[in-house]
């Protein structure tokens, strides 16, 4: 198995401010990873990051590097980054109901990936995209094919917006949230049809979700986030069976389990400090059942365990 | 589609024409003054006025000058003018194209300038041309045209002699009176431009349009600029009725021909009949501009054309 993207000790500023430093992970090729976290644990910063899409936001890669198939994407000129945008990385967003433009139709949409990339014309795009839609179970794929977004529910948006992220047959897909603005029932659907789709095209994946079930069902290896760096990495057999980060096991217990009402859904007391409020140490000890004195004062190394590491003080002692 | 919606609106016009008609009707017989005062020579006697008075219709009760005013509408002719002694609708003809020709041309340069500079100070990361175009913008809104006109004659005509004082004989009589109107209209529509800009490449599909890798300008001449057209269309819909109001003062100032020219001749006159086929037309003229401001924004935006037709 070769590498495919490989990030390392990844830092982004925007402005003064650090929202994220020390993220690593590595992707190989066929895998799917996915980036856990609450909201603004610096998941979608690190898609961003990845894209090249930084200063549409105002910020900079100020350390580490992003290496993909190879090459360094830090020091990449804007005109080769964009041929890699579309081409080789695709983006899947959050959003379905605001990806699309609302004024174009949706066929012509995903036309322009294929166009631009791999150079086709016209009526080419236009069999190609066709034929992708069908390949997303988009039934009659033609005619969906003219009309234009508030056309389409929510869950038809959103294979659009995958239709358009694979349209040039990338090798990486980076899907960001993509099934927390759908119905459940959609969500279920998505997630299947993403799967799929990186089994049978042989694609790689990051997968940036706050949800743990989504993980359990379509990854391969987790790199979890808090606060703006990465605090436990490992396969999904390693972090469901023997997690190591007291943040970890908090949003493995939030998994909702077995009839509801039967239970009390569990949740973690507190929140996600702002970025001017990360916290001196352990940027988890403020919310931690586990903090002792010395996770205050100093930030915690990675220690490794079986298939994994964690950045606990105390990820090395039993239990 | 489009087509029968424009149909529709048309037909609605005809309704809402003959409102107005009565408001203009009334508001113009309810000035103080008559026109027979400006027929009248010196020393002429109490029953010449009366037979005047009699002639044209003056004496009859408001209801019947008004069925007679709406008769000479349909007939085609707007009546006769009291002062003027022509057919109305001959009045209206010959400075039409006077009116029409300043308001185009204003309207076009406005809009074209106007979107430039919106475009410019939206996508322009440099603070100076921002704070340019915005001074520009601030002054643009406020500074009101009978006194740029004035200045822009004292500067461009009086001390520099680039273009004539007044009248309309030559094509360079032309080029104040366009920049007057103009300027606050540039305003207008680069503020709008540049608001929506900034707000759309806010939105999410714009950071999907750059995930896909288009250029930069590609983003913004395929996706952003057809966007911020929308509210621009709608503001320059407006602004056909606002120029041609704007050009009535505008045109006195100029000294040029045109139905602002004669409005303000004849209300001083109180030529009913001129003043009414005036109004009437800049009225029609206003309804005109909405409705093309409402079947371009269905024509641009699929969701609108979904909803109104």
């Amino acid at each position: 198995m070769s590498t495919i993207l490989k990030v390392e000790a990844l830092r982004v500023a925007i402005g003064a401010l650090t929202p994220l430093s020390s993220v690593s992970f590595s992707l190989e090729k066929g895998e799917t990873l996915g980036l856990v976290g609450e909201s603004g644990s610096g998941k979608s910063l690190t898609a961003m990051a990845i894209m090249g899409l930084l200063p549409l936001i105002g910020g900079r890669i100020t350390g580490g590097s992003v290496v993909f198939d190879g090459s360094d994407l830090t020091a990449l000129p804007e005109p080769a980054y964009r041929k890699l945008r579309g081409g080789r990385i695709g983006l899947i967003t959050q959003n379905p109901m605001t990806s699309l433009d609302p004024l174009k139709k949706v066929g012509s949409q995903i036309d322009v990936v294929a166009r631009l990339h791999l150079g086709l014309d016209k009526s080419a795009a236009r069999n190609r995209t066709v034929e992708l839609l069908g390949e997303l179970r988009i039934p009659e794929p033609a005619s969906i094919y003219h009309l234009y977004p508030h056309q389409l529910s929510g869950g038809m948006k959103q294979r659009i917006v995958i239709a358009m992220a694979l349209a040039a047959d990338p090798d990486l897909l980076i899907a960001d949230e993509p099934t927390t603005a759908l119905d459940v029932t959609v969500q279920a659907q998505i997630i299947r049809l993403l799967s799929d789709l990186i089994r049978d095209r042989g694609l790689s994946m990051v997968l940036i979700t706050h949800d743990m079930s989504v993980v359990a069902q379509a990854c391969d290896k987790v790199v979890v986030m808090y606060a703006g760096t990465a605090v436990e990495y490992g396969t999904v057999a390693a972090i469901f069976d023997d997690p190591r980060h007291p943040y970890t096991k908090a949003l493995i217990g939030c998994i909702p389990r077995g009839l509801a009402g039967a239970q009390r859904l569990k949740g973690i007391e507190g929140t996600v400090p702002s970025v001017a409020h990360y916290p001196q140490g352990c940027r988890f000890h403020p919310r931690c059942p586990r903090a002792e004195a010395i996770c205050a004062a100093v930030s915690p190394p990675f220690i490794a365990s079986r298939d994994g590491a964690a950045a606990c003080h105390f990820a090395g002692a039993v239990g | 589609m489009i087509i029968k919606y424009t149909l529709q609106r048309l037909l609605m016009l005809i309704p809402v024409s003959l409102s107005i008609s009565v408001v203009i009707f009334l508001v113009v017989h309810l000035l103080p003054g008559d026109p027979i005062d400006n027929l009248m020579r010196v020393g002429s006697s109490p029953e010449d006025r009366l037979a005047m008075t009699v002639k044209y219709g003056l004496d009859r009760t408001l209801v019947e000058q008004y069925l007679l005013w709406i008769r000479s509408i349909l007939s085609g002719d707007f009546g006769e003018a009291i002062v003027l002694r022509r057919p109305v609708s001959a009045l209206i003809w010959q400075n039409l194209p006077y009116s029409l020709t300043l308001g185009a041309l204003a309207f076009a340069f406005s809009s074209i300038v106007g979107m430039i500079a919106g475009t410019v100070s939206a996508v322009a990361k440099n603070p100076v041309v921002e704070q340019v175009v915005k001074a520009f913008i601030l002054l643009g809104s406020t500074v009101p045209s009978f006194w740029l006109a004035l200045l822009m004659i004292l500067l461009f005509s009086v001390t520099l002699g680039w273009f004539p004082v007044s009248g309309a004989k030559t094509w360079t009589a032309l080029v104040l009176p366009v920049l007057t109107i103009g300027f606050g209209g540039i305003a207008l529509v680069a503020r709008v431009t540049r608001v929506a800009l900034v707000e759309i490449a806010r939105q999410d599909f714009v950071t999907l349009l750059h995930a896909k890798g288009l250029s930069r300008s590609t983003i913004l001449f395929r996706h952003l600029l057809p966007h911020a057209f929308l509210p621009v269309v709608t503001i320059l819909a407006l602004r056909i009725g606002w120029i041609l109001g704007g050009a009535v003062t505008v045109e006195f100032v100029f000294g040029r021909p045109g139905l602002g020219s004669l409005l303000i001749r004849a209300l001083g006159q109180r030529d009913y009949p001129v003043v009414q086929g005036c109004l009437l037309m800049l009225a029609l003229a206003v309804m005109l501009g909405t409705l093309i401001g409402d079947v371009a924004q269905a024509a641009l935006d699929p969701r609108v054309r979904e909803a109104t037709t």
